[in-house]
């Protein structure tokens, strides 16, 4: 018995590297930023005692409730398109041939292994006020002059659902395509018109997978500096962009990490909701 | 569909744009390979950030792949510890691994900035190292999910037929178990080289002044206005992504014809 028992623990010693890994640089580095969030601004970069509240007292100022509004709205809207657009999309992919399939699915893929800043860059070459986009609508006498794209609030949605609809589209799909065939198609057997099958079979079978979506476009959203960055320029203060700014322009550490950890407060709130309705990591998993 | 390759379309088309005026990202003239010239000029090039890039990619899929595989090995087929010290063993390996998956779920920004507290805190100069320490952590979460399935449906009779007849621990794992698992281990490690190779958020708070990586680059050019020698860079590096996929795609196939035979 000596042997397996001393075989189980020599197993377990090869996770001991991974581990020790993860504890220090993943939650140390988490309980950290916890930890000096409560703690008051120091010399330079650092940050020194008192324990304070100040640093969580200071985001109830309108500019920070502002942003938090902004930022809540924003990703609420990025996951609500996302839905719209995807899932119609994803049962599509679903419904179609297996070659055809492969191949939309690569297509989908495609932009996400590409670089998203480039694709948020492309973006606002089309948005620049005599770009593309204007040239084309001018010249098709949809509009009289050129329209403000760029640093607008809508650019930065359109960035955002963009950037995120692959994570709403692949477990959508994943779901939909796991979904029994016959059940829906027994439905139409007992009289059911294909609208209402939809809507009372299909839909309800594949929530599972549009909440792990939602879950999947939302938590990203409040967070993503760039996109607003790029697109929205200094119109749009994100949460994230208020973080960078206070991190990286005023250098003060202590108040950006209370700002994350009301990030993270909130990426863990999301998470917990979704588990309680019955999300799995699993279906998270595509 | 089509909206989701109009602003890559508009970043290759005008990649090959003539004009040469101050407007040479807003009106298309002619057909030019002029901004693919001095891409990788010394000074004006971004050469010197993709050797940077490949640098950290090389080394961060290097330590994720192995702490990741053998974590892997580490967490299948966990027995119950009945010592104290076993216990303990079993505890922290359970918190490990919790922690180790984090970096995915989280927003990137906040593992951002906890690392970048965390490296100023140890007085660690940010640059290389920080880097690699950074991707490396995120890395690990992607070997991990693919090696552990790929593990877990493994039968472990064979792992223990190889140790009854003789094989210590280490030699079973070298010669049974790793090879089983490469193509997991391949495909795990394809899948973080991409995820080094893209990242920016975790990057542009960990990297110092001369350790600018292709991400960061594209970000500093762009940020400030449309500069039209981006455009060539992002259409070489588009190009070099669809290369790997369809060679991803071309591999994953090939094996799928092989079990059939």
């Amino acid at each position: 018995m000596k042997t397996t028992r001393e075989q189980g623990r020599g197993r377990m010693l090869a996770a001991l590297p991974m581990s020790i890994w993860a504890v220090l640089f993943v939650a140390l580095a988490l309980l950290y930023i916890i930890g000096l969030s409560f703690l008051s601004r120091g010399e330079g970069f650092d940050a020194q005692l008192p324990i304070t509240f100040d640093n969580y007292l200071r985001m109830a100022a309108p500019t920070y409730l502002k942003s938090l509004l902004l930022s809540l709205r924003l990703a609420f809207l990025t996951a609500l398109c996302c839905a719209l657009l995807g899932y119609p999309l994803a049962y599509f992919i679903a419904k179609t041939s297996p070659r055809v399939r492969t191949w939309l699915l690569i297509l989908i893929i495609a932009p996400f292994w590409t670089n998203a800043l480039i694709r948020i860059y492309g973006w606002k070459t089309l948005f620049i006020a005599n770009g593309p986009l204007n040239t084309a609508l001018l010249s098709l006498g949809i509009i009289e002059k050129p329209l403000r794209l760029l640093y607008t609030e809508k650019a930065v949605l359109v960035g955002m659902v963009y950037a995120m609809i692959p994570f709403f589209v692949l477990p959508v799909y994943s779901g939909i395509e796991r979904l029994d065939g016959s059940i829906v198609e027994a439905s139409r057997d007992l009289g059911a018109g294909p609208v209402r099958a939809f809507f009372t079979v299909t839909l309800p079978m594949t929530m599972p997978s549009v909440l792990a979506a939602l879950v999947l476009t939302f938590i990203p959203s409040i967070g993503l500096f760039f996109i607003s960055d790029l697109l929205g320029g200094s119109n749009t203060m994100l949460w994230g962009n208020v973080i960078q700014n206070e991190l990286l322009k005023s250098r003060d550490l202590p108040f950006a990490s209370a700002l994350s950890v009301v990030l993270l407060t909130l990426t863990c709130i999301v998470l917990a909701v979704y588990r309680k309705l019955g999300g799995d990591a699993e279906s998270m998993v595509f | 569909m089509l909206l989701l390759y109009l602003p890559i379309l508009v970043v290759v088309v005008f990649s090959f744009n003539a004009n040469t005026t101050r407007t040479a990202t807003m009106t298309f003239t002619g057909f030019s390979l002029q901004w693919y010239k001095n891409l990788f000029d010394p000074i004006s090039g971004f050469g010197v950030h993709l050797v940077t890039s490949l640098e950290v990619a090389f080394w961060s899929v290097l330590f994720s792949c192995v702490m990741g595989t053998i974590g892997a090995v580490g967490l299948l087929h966990r027995k119950k510890q009945k010592s104290l010290s076993g216990r303990s063993l079993e505890r922290f390996i359970n918190f490990g691994e919790q922690a180790a998956m984090l970096p995915i779920m989280i927003p990137e920004l906040i593992m951002g900035i906890a690392l970048l507290a965390l490296f100023s805190f140890l007085r660690l100069p940010m640059g290389k190292i920080t880097l690699v320490i950074a991707h490396t952590s995120f890395c690990i979460p992607y070997i991990l999910i693919t090696v552990k399935s790929r593990l877990s449906t493994l039968d472990p009779s064979i792992e223990e037929a190889a140790r009854d007849l003789g094989a210590s621990p280490i030699r079973a794992f070298l010669t049974v178990t790793l090879p089983l698992a490469a193509p997991a281990v391949l495909s795990g490690c394809l899948l973080a080289f991409a995820m080094s190779m893209d990242d920016f958020v975790i990057s542009f708070f960990v990297n110092g002044a001369e350790t600018t990586t292709l991400p960061l680059k594209v970000y500093s050019s762009v940020k400030v206005g449309v500069t039209p020698q981006v455009n060539a860079l992002c259409t070489v590096m588009l190009g070099a992504a669809f290369l790997l996929v369809a060679m991803g795609q071309l591999l994953s196939s090939a094996r799928g014809k092989e079990k059939k035979i």
